[in-house]
């Protein structure tokens, strides 16, 4: 009988234990283009991650054609306070996909048909893992217009599902990137301007991914 | 020459949503650009995305999608409870869904509360 409740307490306790581990995912989402990838990276480096574990980036569009995950990513705030999670990495969301704008970039017939295919699996896949977030940074180009309906649908969903956002406007290194425009389609989330190219206001951005997922 | 094809909401109304969305591709997939009245569910309109990355092929290059809503423009605490009860119940008839197929609509820009139709064919603009 006291070997049971002991017993009891153990399984307690180890199931108390692992619950709390549950791996923490956020997600980045985005239409393509907007820097989603240059920010994972971004993110790797700040935590340690070899250079060669990276993913590529491109300025043609679709670079990234599948789910990336990264584990165990830890973020450190002003604080000293440690945030562990994981990292996934979509590709853009978009409605349409031509193979024929590879071509037009210098790709073979092969190569284009091939990426296309790709990308829109790749579409498929990110808006299937949707579900499976715990926050998400949703990236958007500061230099494009933020009124796409691509952009207020992933925005929408996420709202519609409970899921945590904050709206990263990327590039803001540009001059054409137009924060107040981004601020003013979005005006009931939050919005913070970086460039996770050269790593402007990214420690910003750790300080609010911590009050995100709190 | 560019169609146009107004959809009224009712034609959808009683529809499943992988009905709603069989209709609209349908419709767009004729190279017409379809003026739904009101809008899908959020949850459609991702559907709708997915459904569309999933029949891309050579002839069909996918959508460009745009909805105007009186969400995105200033509602009082009021008038947003009233739209979202009565949309809750009845659909959302407000507001106007845009979707036409990419081979015929280059792009569509919205800012917010004007939209313009930036078609292939001889490079016009409809407004």
């Amino acid at each position: 009988m006291a070997l049971n409740f002991v017993k009891r307490i153990f399984d307690q306790f180890f199931k108390d234990m692992f619950a709390s581990r549950k791996d923490l995912k956020l997600g980045l989402y985005g239409p393509p283009n907007s820097g989603k990838t240059t920010l994972a990276n971004k993110i790797c480096i700040d935590s340690g991650f070899d250079a060669k574990e990276l993913g590529s980036v491109s300025a043609l569009a679709h670079e990234t054609r599948e789910i990336q995950i990264k584990e165990q990513i830890s973020l450190k705030n002003k604080d000293g306070r440690e945030l562990l999670f994981n990292l996934v990495d979509t590709p853009g969301i978009a409605t349409k996909i031509d193979y024929e704008e590879f071509l037009k970039a210098g790709m073979s017939e092969n190569k284009a048909k091939k990426r296309a295919r790709e990308a829109t699996k790749g579409v498929i896949d990110a808006i299937k893992w949707l579900d499976e977030m715990d926050a998400v940074l949703v990236v958007l180009d500061a230099t494009q217009d933020p009124y796409s309906q691509v952009n207020v649908t992933i925005i929408g969903n996420l709202q519609a599902r409970n899921i945590p956002v904050l709206i990263v406007a990327n590039k803001v290194d540009l001059k054409r990137a137009n924060m107040k425009k981004v601020q003013a389609a979005f005006p009931q989330y939050e919005v913070i301007g970086i460039s996770a190219k050269y790593g402007k206001n990214v420690k910003e951005l750790y300080d609010k991914v911590f009050k995100l997922v709190k | 020459m560019v169609t146009l094809h107004f959809m009224p909401y009712t034609e959808i109304e009683s529809l499943s949503s992988v009905g709603r969305i069989r209709k609209l591709l349908t419709v767009a997939k004729e190279n017409k650009i379809v003026l739904l009245q009101g809008r899908l569910k959020k949850e459609e309109e991702t559907e709708l995305i997915k459904t569309t990355m999933e029949e891309i092929n050579k002839e069909f290059k996918g959508i460009e999608l745009a909805v105007i809503h009186p969400a995105l423009s200033s509602l009082s605490g009021f008038q947003k409870l009233k739209n979202d009860l009565l949309s809750g119940i009845l659909g959302d008839r407000q507001g106007l869904t845009i979707i036409g197929p990419a081979s015929v609509v280059k792009a569509i820009k919205k800012d917010p509360n004007k939209i313009e139709l930036l078609t292939s064919e001889r490079r016009s603009r409809a407004r």
